[in-house]
């Protein structure tokens, strides 16, 4: 059975992790090889990287980033932030993402997600969706939050999908760095208006709320950052704790076990 | 390349179907539109029969591994190699996809490959196709349908999910096929 996957989020700006709330308020959370490295370690089941960077200097330097971080992984990565060209992806691609989250590009042109699918195939393309609550309806706001679009999130995330993403990053800003759980109303939503998995983001507190998402929310996937960084949460008590609750998890405690016979040559 | 490197093989990338000519083992790697194995022409065809021939191992990666069936119904008009036996289909049931994540690998015959992984160890997929379960499948794995995620005949194997993204029971898979061939 196909398990629900924990990702963890490394916000990435000059070569180092931050952390914010409603996407404000930045502090240090390390170095993004090493944090990557333990959460692998932990057994999360993916890591991905948004990169915050506002300079063209900073923006160069996500490359050197990408490699310290992929050098180190053997489970997916994912990149995201200020990818605004074919170009820009396979920078990313080489420096060895496994994929990429278009946000900004892909909503001032949407033809980019068809453009990278088909050069690297839709598993690699992942569209992150920021939306606000307003009115009753969930908006979707581009550049970190700040712009308005006036799209709706679960039309956007269909016609995303119907361009070639592989998968829905859906981040509630309401929720971005709040610890009050995700949003799950808009996820099921979502999760249900589209085929393609989509993963939750913005919330995350406590177990409960994964538990939540999972169930309630339809995610096949959820990510957080603050509840890994500063390590309020074991991933491996985590995945217990939803396991034993009926969410299927990749088991932390597969290990590879010694052959009692060496491969025979 | 990173996770072959890990199992202490040495891969380089080939450009030409002549350089297959010194290779002891080649991996066909691939994701994507199964139409992308068009670009393997008869000359690459006929290169990587030959290296069969000759007993070297060959193992294909998720569209790798199916490129070894006959065809598949994303690009129809598209010949594989035909190796294994029956068609790349796309995967049915009430199901999300592409099939994206982690899933448990089912030993469905015993092969050197599954050395010292645990059964319904999991493996990380991204595919919306996969082959039928048949005679040569060591592993199978389920999502709508149960469908071969790692086969073997002889000195070809083939498996649907990324090893090399698939933490330490992927890189002890990789570590099984190149020990079972002295690379």
């Amino acid at each position: 059975m196909l398990c629900k996957r924990l990702i963890a989020c490394l916000d990435t700006r000059d070569g180092r992790a931050v952390k914010g709330t409603n996407f404000l308020a930045l502090r240090d959370a390390g170095d993004p090889a090493e944090l990557a490295a333990r959460y692998d370690a932990e057994g999360i089941d993916e890591v991905v990287i948004l990169d915050v960077s506002a300079t063209v200097e900073s923006r160069r330097a996500l490359a050197a980033t990408i490699e310290a971080v992929a050098a180190r992984l053997f489970i997916p990565l994912t990149v995201g932030g200020g990818i605004r060209t074919i170009g820009d992806a396979a920078a990313m691609f080489d420096a060895g993402a496994d994929k990429v989250a278009l946000n900004s590009a892909a909503l001032a042109s949407p033809a980019l997600i068809a453009e990278i699918a088909a050069r690297y195939g839709s598993q690699a393309v992942v569209v992150a969706i920021d939306a606000k609550n307003g009115d009753g309806s969930q908006f979707v706001y581009a550049r970190s939050a700040t712009t308005p679009t006036g799209r709706d999130a679960v039309e956007w995330a269909r016609e995303a999908c119907a361009r070639g993403a592989g998968e829905i990053l859906l981040t509630s800003i309401d929720r971005d760095g709040t610890r009050t759980g995700f949003d799950t109303s808009l996820t099921a939503r979502v999760s249900a208006a589209v085929p393609i998995p989509v993963i939750a983001s913005g919330g995350a507190g406590s177990r409960e709320h994964f538990l939540d998402v999972f169930t309630a929310g339809r995610a096949d996937a959820a990510l957080a950052a603050s509840i890994f960084h500063f390590s309020e949460e074991s991933i491996a008590g985590l995945k217990s704790y939803l396991a034993a609750r009926g969410i299927p998890m990749r088991s932390p405690d597969h290990q590879i076990t010694r052959s009692p016979n060496p491969p025979s040559c | 390349m990173k996770g072959l490197r890990a199992t202490g093989a040495e891969p380089r990338v080939v450009r030409a179907p002549a350089e297959l000519t010194a290779a002891t083992g080649v991996v066909v790697p691939g994701v994507g539109h199964f139409d992308a194995t068009r670009s393997l022409g008869a000359e690459w065809r006929a290169a990587v029969r030959d290296a069969m021939g000759r007993g070297v191992p060959l193992l294909g990666i998720c569209l790798g591994m199916q490129w070894l069936y006959a065809g598949s119904d994303e690009a129809p008009d598209v010949d594989g190699l035909g190796i294994f036996d029956g068609r790349v289909r796309r995967l049915t049931g009430a199901v999300k996809l592409p099939h994206v994540g982690w899933n448990s690998l089912d030993a469905v015959s015993a092969s050197s490959l599954l050395d010292g992984v645990d059964a319904g160890a999991e493996a990380y997929f991204t595919h919306s196709y996969a082959a039928p379960v048949g005679a040569d499948t060591v592993a199978s794995t389920e999502h709508g349908d149960v469908f071969a995620s790692v086969v073997e005949r002889g000195v070809v194997a083939g498996m649907q999910f990324h090893p090399e993204k698939s933490g330490q029971v992927g890189l002890r898979l990789l570590k099984n096929w190149v020990a079972s061939h002295a690379l």
